[in-house]
C-alpha cells in the first residue's frame, strides 16, 4: 500500500517499512506537517502484549509490577504510562507503554525490533504469577495520527469524545465503523496526537489508512515515514531502543529516573539499580548542539577538549524544527553540565559541540485563544 | 528529469561532463532522489587530488551520509561553494547549478569506461525493478 503512495521502503527490525514519502514532499515536509498540522504513521510493526489475571484478581497487576519499572498500581482504568522492562542488572529489555484496559487487564505496547525477545521475556518472567499472557502483535495495525490538528482529523472518523481523553489516557470507540477501537492519546513525536489500534488484515488497515488521509486533507495531512518519526522523537528526546537504551545501559544513565519507581517494591532490575546508584554514574545521556559545521551521527565518538575519548553519540541529525544539528550522547558526568564544550569526531575531524538542555523541542502549552502557530521550520 | 547526453555516468550515481581536460562532476537526479532532502555537503579544496573510484567528499541528507566518488583521477580546480549555504540546490538542479567540483583530468581516456546516458538510464531502471520486486 505504501509503495503505491510513492514510499521509499527500508528494512527495520525485519519489517518492510516506509522511510519517507518523496511523492508527497519527503522527510522535511513530513516533519513540518506533524509540528504544525498533522501527519499519519503506519506503526503496525509495534508489538502488543496483553496480560490478564487468572482465576483470582490481582495476578495481572503483580506480574506487570514485577516486569515493569513504573508503578502500574497508580494507573486508573483508561490510563497509560511510559515504562521499561529491565534485566536483573538494571539494563533495558525494552521500553514499553503500559495501558490499563480493565480491572485485571493490561496491554503493553513494545518495539518492533525486540518483539520476539520481549514476548519470550514476559512469558518467562510471569510464570510465577496467576495471569495469562497473549501476544496480540499480529492482530493489530497501529496508526499514529500526530500533530496539533490530529484531534480535528480523528474527530471526523469516530464517535468517541476525544477532547475528554487527556494525554496518556485512552478510550474505546468506533473508528471508521470499527466498533470498540482502542484510541490512545499517545505518540512518539513530542506533539499532541493519537494512536489507534485497528484489525491488522490488509483490507481493513488499508481502508482506515485511506480514510484518515481523506479526513485529514483539509488540514494538510501527510503520510509520514520512519525518517520523520526519528527526527521528531529525537527533538523531543524520546529514547530509541538500540540507541539511547539497550541491554548495556541502565536507567540512571539514560536519565529515565522519573519513570522508575524504586519505592513501589521489588521488581526486576531494582536491586542492581540501587547498587548502581550507590556506586555513582560513570556516564549520562546529554543533548548536544553542534557549534562547528557538521552533523553528528549515531556511533560517532566524543572527545573532551584535551583530546581524551569520553563517549559516543547515540542519535544525531539535523533538527528540522530548530535548524540546528543536534545529537544525544553518553558522556561522563564531569562533562555533562549545560554549556560544556565537547568534540564530536565527524569523518576524522573533531568538531565542537555544546551540551544543551533537553528536550531540544517542547510543544507549547495549549493557549486559551487559538494562537497563531509560528513554526520555526525552514521553508527552503 | 532527463539525463544529459553529453554527460557520462558512474555506477555510484555521479555524472561527469568533460570539456577538454576539464571535467565537471555532480550527482545524478536518481542519487538526489534516493538521498532525500540534502542538508550538508563537504567538498575538497582546489588543489586536492582525486583518484578514480575513491571518495572525494560527502553529501548528507537528514537521515544519512553518502560518500561521493571521483569518476576520474586528477586535480580539483574548483568546488561549488554555493552549496555550503544552499545544499538543497542539489535536490533542485542536480545536473546543472548544483555541480560539485571541477577537476583537471589526468587521463581523459579514463572517462570512456563510464556509462552514457542511455546505459545509465537502463542501469537505474534495473535498480528500480529490484526495489519493487
Amino acid at each position: 500500500m505504501h509503495r503505491r503512495m510513492g514510499a521509499k521502503m527500508v528494512n527495520f527490525g525485519g519489517w518492510d517499512m516506509p522511510v519517507e514519502y518523496p511523492a508527497t514532499g519527503g522527510l522535511l515536509a513530513e516533519h513540518r506537517a506533524v509540528r504544525t498540522g498533522v501527519g499519519v504513521f503506519d506503526v503496525s510493526h509495534m508489538g502488543d502484549i496483553r496480560i490478564r489475571s487468572g482465576r483470582a484478581p490481582g495476578g495481572a497487576l503483580t506480574a506487570v509490577q514485577h516486569i515493569s519499572m513504573n508503578d502500574a498500581s497508580q494507573l486508573a482504568i483508561g490510563q497509560a504510562h511510559y515504562s521499561a522492562m529491565l534485566y536483573p542488572q538494571g539494563t533495558f529489555v525494552d521500553d514499553v507503554i503500559v495501558h490499563r484496559l480493565g480491572e485485571d487487564d493490561y496491554l503493553l505496547v513494545i518495539n518492533a525490533g525486540t518483539r520476539e525477545k520481549d514476548v519470550a521475556w514476559v512469558r518467562q518472567n510471569t510464570l510465577a504469577f496467576d495471569c495469562t499472557v497473549e501476544n496480540l502483535s499480529d492482530d493489530f495495525t497501529q496508526l499514529a495520527i500526530q500533530g496539533p490538528r490530529a484531534e480535528d482529523v480523528l474527530r471526523k472518523l469516530t464517535d468517541a469524545n476525544l477532547t475528554a481523553v487527556r494525554n496518556y489516557w485512552f478510550t474505546h470507540g468506533a473508528v471508521c465503523g470499527l466498533k470498540h477501537t482502542l484510541i490512545a492519546r499517545t505518540g512518539y513525536t513530542g506533539e499532541d496526537g493519537f494512536e489507534i489500534y485497528v484489525p491488522s488484515d490488509a483490507a481493513t488497515s488499508e481502508a482506515v489508512w485511506n480514510r484518515v488521509l481523506e479526513a485529514g486533507k483539509e488540514f494538510g495531512i501527510l503520510p509520514c515515514g520512519l525518517g520523520a518519526r526519528n527526527t521528531l522523537r529525537l527533538e523531543a528526546k524520546m529514547a530509541l531502543y538500540g540507541h539511547e537504551i539497550s541491554d548495556c545501559i541502565n536507567v540512571w544513565e539514560a536519565g529515565l529516573d522519573r519513570f522508575c519507581k524504586i519505592e513501589k517494591g521489588d521488581f526486576l532490575g531494582r536491586a542492581a539499580l540501587l547498587s548502581a546508584k550507590a556506586a555513582g554514574l560513570t556516564r549520562t545521556l546529554v543533548g548536544l548542539e553542534m557549534i562547528e559545521r557538521g552533523i553528528a551521527r549515531d556511533g560517532y565518538r566524543v572527545f573532551d577538549q584535551g583530546g581524551a575519548e569520553i563517549g559516543v553519540v547515540t542519535s544525531g541529525s539535523p533538527s528540522p524544527t530548530l535548524c540546528k544539528n543536534i545529537a544525544l550522547a553518553y558522556v561522563p558526568p564531569a562533562n555533562s553540565a549545560l554549556g560544556s564544550v565537547v568534540l564530536v569526531e565527524v569523518r576524522g575531524q573533531r568538531l565542537k559541540a555544546q551540551v544543551v538542555s533537553t528536550p531540544f523541542y517542547k510543544r507549547a502549552k495549549k493557549a486559551a485563544a487559538p494562537a497563531a502557530v509560528s513554526p520555526v521550520a525552514r521553508t527552503a | 528529469m532527463a539525463y544529459p547526453a553529453q554527460y557520462r555516468y558512474t555506477k555510484e550515481h555521479e555524472w561527469v561532463h568533460a570539456q577538454g581536460a576539464t571535467a565537471t562532476v555532480g550527482i545524478t537526479d536518481y542519487a538526489q532522489h534516493e538521498l532525500g532532502d540534502v542538508v550538508f555537503v563537504e567538498l575538497p579544496k582546489p588543489g586536492a587530488k582525486t583518484e578514480a573510484g575513491k571518495s572525494f567528499g560527502t553529501v548528507e541528507s537528514v537521515k544519512a551520509v553518502s560518500e561521493i566518488y571521483a569518476p576520474a583521477s586528477g586535480e580539483v580546480l574548483e568546488a561549488n561553494t554555493v552549496l555550503a549555504d544552499a545544499p538543497e540546490k542539489i535536490n533542485q538542479d542536480p545536473h546543472g547549478a548544483a555541480w560539485l567540483i571541477k577537476i583537471r583530468v589526468a587521463n581523459p581516456a579514463e572517462l570512456n569506461s563510464l556509462m552514457d546516458a542511455a546505459a545509465y538510464e537502463a542501469y537505474i531502471a534495473g535498480k528500480a525493478k529490484d526495489a519493487s520486486a
